[in-house]
């Protein structure tokens, strides 16, 4: 949709009220700390990107090839800590959630600016520290660390479980601060039936970030001790027992996944609501889905842990509490596709994202549900079925997301347009390259082509190519659409306050928004996204504070 | 038609009656999930074209979705997954509960290869040798990091985990010879860890482990003759070495009680702990007991066992459990109270 022709940059906004590199790095606007973070997270995205090329490279011919075995395990550690714990974590809620969060609550910032800015900080150096102790200490044990061999190798793991607790304390800051903030600062009016889904999913991620986070935090100190000071408490050989980290690692990091999804699911759902000019189908569905998904994802961990020796009983309850994850995952695409129904769709480049981010979750979703059939997983269970499921979920359907939300709220952060042609072709480039990447390492896995393997028999060869060269018509779709929005930022067209013509409440105000989001203290008289009748005036700032 | 959909899924050639079991239910959800999109797609495609925004600023109406749908929305994938579940969860208790009459093999990972061992012998590196048609277990463990033996065409996997006996076990259908992998990232040649089944006929087998005993004999007795222990079964071993360490201190083989329990009968009896948990005396809770005794102790002894962990190799651990399992419980010694 073009810009109306009335279209104007204001004269005064957050970008410019002040100035000088000082004002920035010790800004206290929640909008400025997320677009710090937003330039963190996509160079860590780009440095993940980059080793996830290299890898497939090297997966290009059977034998080894470019790098040594050595090499290539620090490579697919490399990528997997950067991917998880440096982009994928932070990426929606910090960048979205820091810059969005206050504004669709109708407030000026988050509950605790200061502490925003510490966990900005905190992000920067646990991300330097990790990356430095991973490239100093040539670690190779993948980001799962299965003890024994991260506790027996030679490699130096402990600083590494270090850089994780750190980044952990940054995630646990930031949920704290956006769950204060939801329960303290909504403006007048915006109860919690108000809230929009962006809102709900965020609180639901804060939720499992406060709770799940300190658990990884002690699993790597725990990981640390055991190294430097001898615990035993995981070594077999003095009376330990491995697989109780497998349980406290998961114990996390399965919750985490949904730390990356929920955001993902919120985006989804104001981009969905926007363009078909509706209140998501089934509003309350989809927030006690939120929620569902955020406590029974606490209860699953041990479908990770099938083929480890765990009992038949619990590996029964860890599959039945897996599938009601599913179901809730479920309600939310039934109700995402039912939000079309006799609305007002408009097909725009976010659109299309959210499409194929629905598209991605299903097949991403339905493997899921696949592999929590305990009897499936046995054959399944780390090889490259595994790695695809993961990689459909976590890189295609948060990945759409995280474009989808890139591509909605460009023209409110920043207050111009990409060229929708270069964005379409590259989103296009990104979905094909996608499935040309992941659907032939189904296939692998099926055959059964274990994951992490540098070298492997000649009869995977083919299906290995064909996603070697999916990663790199993706690798080229994200660049592209990289440079459509770098472009956009000097000379895309200037924008106006709602292209879109959005009713989130986030877009009551300019693009780019001013210094404390709004010009009149906001007053919420109607559900987000109402699109019955014409736009409701915003009550001038005499009603909003009860003078008649 | 399935044999149409196995080679689209690229899956490999069934040889196990597990396998069986597993594709049945892998096509099935495989069908159902594009079903699924294909449904899902077609509808969002009638939506897009049919409400497509005819003005910029359309007005719609709200729609709010009656109970029936909502509960429609729950239910479908509930009964769906759970019916999967169900399945799943029948075919995995299955394949968990080994017949009693399995052949038994010892296997034991190690950075990077697989050792096979029979209880009487042969050993054997990185290739298994197993008869077609009969159950065969598999008692796994691992000497250094986590290793997981995974037979694509059986589609079993278990992990070998350091310090414990885990176990798989597979009927093979067809004779051949099929990969071994190593599933669970174990370091620098985690890749190049490969074995190989080979599944013969009966007679072939039996065959084939009696020459391989007389040759190991042979080649064992060349490199010491005064060994006359060369021709030891696993059992036999297990036997000396309970002399050896003296287990017979406190365990009797007659069914007599004496500080701890008799190992006569012991295999696979039901045991009351002193925590008052009931467990199964199976080779996994068997090797345990000696590696780390205070962990499951039987209720009823006062003495604490030490931990042989060190003292005991994985051999040594699977020869006492072996001499343990030979000790039947219908041939209680003359005399011994039961």
């Amino acid at each position: 949709m073009s810009p109306a022709e009335s279209a104007h940059f204001p004269r005064w906004h957050f970008f410019n009220q002040t100035t000088g590199v000082m004002s920035w790095l010790t800004t206290l606007d929640h909008k400025r700390i997320a677009l710090m973070y937003f330039g963190a997270v996509v160079s860590a995205l780009i440095l993940g990107g980059l080793l996830a090329l290299g890898i497939r490279l090297e997966l290009f011919n059977p034998e080894p090839s470019l790098v040594d075995a050595q090499t290539y395990n620090r490579l697919f550690t490399l990528h997997g800590m950067v991917m998880v714990f440096l982009f994928m974590v932070p990426a929606i809620p910090a960048v979205f959630g820091n810059f969005f969060l206050p504004m669709m609550l109708g407030a000026k910032d988050v509950a605790f600016p200061r502490l925003n800015l510490a966990s900005f900080y905190i992000y920067v150096t646990g991300a330097l520290f990790t990356l430095w102790a991973i490239v100093h200490g040539g670690v190779d044990t993948g980001w799962t660390f299965y003890v024994p061999y991260s506790t027996t190798s030679v490699v130096a793991v402990a600083p590494v479980m270090l850089g994780i607790f750190i980044v952990g304390l940054s995630s646990i800051l930031t949920g704290l601060n956006f769950i204060v903030t939801t329960h303290t600062l909504r403006a007048p009016g915006l109860n919690w039936g108000r809230l929009p889904l962006f809102v709900w999913n965020l609180y639901g991620t804060s939720i499992i970030s406060v709770l799940a986070t300190p658990v990884i935090g002690i699993v790597a100190l725990l990981v640390a001790a055991e190294i430097i000071f001898g615990f035993g408490l995981f070594d077999p050989a003095r009376g330990g027992d491995p697989v109780l980290f497998q349980h406290l690692f998961w114990f996390y990091s399965h919750p985490v996944v949904y730390v990356m999804v929920l955001p993902a699911m919120g985006v989804v759902s104001e981009v969905f609501a926007t363009f078909c000019r509706r209140q998501i189908f089934g509003y309350k569905m989809l927030a006690v889905a939120t929620l569902g998904i955020a406590l029974v994802g606490f209860f699953v961990w041990g479908h990770h842990l099938f083929v480890a020796g765990q009992s038949t009983f619990d590996a029964g309850i860890f599959g039945v509490l897996s599938m009601l994850v599913g179901v809730f995952t479920a309600i939310k695409v039934f109700n995402w596709v039912m939000t079309l129904y006799k609305g007002a769709v408009d097909f725009t480049v976010p659109f299309a994202l959210a499409c194929f981010f629905l598209y991605f979750l299903i097949f991403g979703g339905m493997t899921g549900i696949a592999l929590a059939v305990i009897s499936l997983d046995v054959h399944w269970h780390d090889t490259y079925y595994v790695v695809a499921h993961f990689h459909f979920v976590m890189v295609g359907s948060v990945m759409m997301a995280f474009l989808a939300a890139v591509h909605y709220w460009f023209p409110k952060m920043f207050g111009r347009m990409y060229s929708e042609r270069v964005a379409l072709s590259a989103v296009a480039f990104i979905f094909i390259g996608f499935n040309l990447t992941f659907v032939p390492q189904f296939l692998l896995g099926n055959m059964g082509m274990p994951r992490r393997y540098h070298q492997y028999l000649p009869m995977f060869q083919s299906l290995n190519v064909a996603s070697t060269m999916g990663a790199f018509i993706l690798g080229l779709g994200m660049f592209l659409s990289l440079f459509a929005l770098l472009w956009a930022l000097k000379w895309g067209a200037v924008a106006g306050d709602n292209p879109f013509h959005s009713r989130g409440y986030e877009w009551n105000t300019a693009s780019p928004p001013v210094q404390h989001n709004f010009h009149t203290p906001q007053v919420i008289v109607d559900g987000p996204h109402n699109y019955e009748g014409p736009p409701a005036a915003q009550p001038t700032a005499k009603v909003a504070h009860g003078v008649e | 038609m399935t044999q149409w959909l196995r080679e689209l899924l690229f899956l490999p050639e069934r040889a196990s009656t597990f396998a069986d079991r597993v594709d049945a239910l892998h096509y099935q959800v495989f069908l159902t999930t594009m079903g699924v999109w294909a449904v899902i797609t077609l509808v969002m495609g009638y939506f897009f074209v049919r409400f497509r925004r005819k003005r910029v600023e359309q007005s719609t109406e709200p729609f709010h979705p009656p109970l029936s749908m909502e509960v429609f929305f729950v239910a479908v994938p509930l009964v769906v997954f759970l019916g999967w579940f169900t399945i799943g969860f029948r075919d995995f208790t299955w394949y968990r509960n080994p017949p009693p009459d399995a052949i038994d093999v010892y296997a034991t990972g190690k950075k990077w290869m697989w050792k096979f061992t029979y209880p009487e012998g042969p050993n054997a590196i990185d290739t298994l040798h197993v008869p077609v048609g009969r159950p065969v277990r598999v008692l796994i463990t691992s000497r250094d990091v986590i290793h997981s033996f995974f037979v694509p065409a059986f589609r079993v996997k278990q992990d070998a985990i350091p310090g414990r006996y885990t176990e798989t076990w597979f009927i093979a259908t067809r004779t051949g010879v099929f990969d071994v992998f190593c599933a669970e990232y174990c370091g620098l040649s985690h890749s190049r860890m490969l074995g190989k089944v080979v599944v013969m006929p009966v007679e072939e087998f039996e065959d084939w482990r009696a020459a391989e005993r007389e040759q190991s004999f042979a080649a064992r007795l060349d490199a010491d003759p005064t060994r006359d222990e060369a021709r030891a079964t696993l059992v036999t071993q297990g036997e000396r070495l309970a002399l050896e360490k003296g287990c017979g201190r406190c365990h009797t083989v007659d069914g007599t009680p004496h500080l701890g329990p008799t190992w006569r009968g012991l295999y696979r009896s039901m045991q009351t702990l002193t925590t008052g948990e009931n467990v199964v005396a199976d080779e996994a809770y068997l090797t345990r007991s000696m590696m780390n005794p205070g962990a499951q102790k039987v209720a009823g002894y006062f003495t604490d066992m030490p931990s042989y962990f060190g003292l005991l190799t994985n051999a040594e651990a699977a020869a006492l459990v072996e001499y343990i399992k030979s000790l039947k419980g219908e041939e209680p010694a003359p005399g011994a109270m039961r």
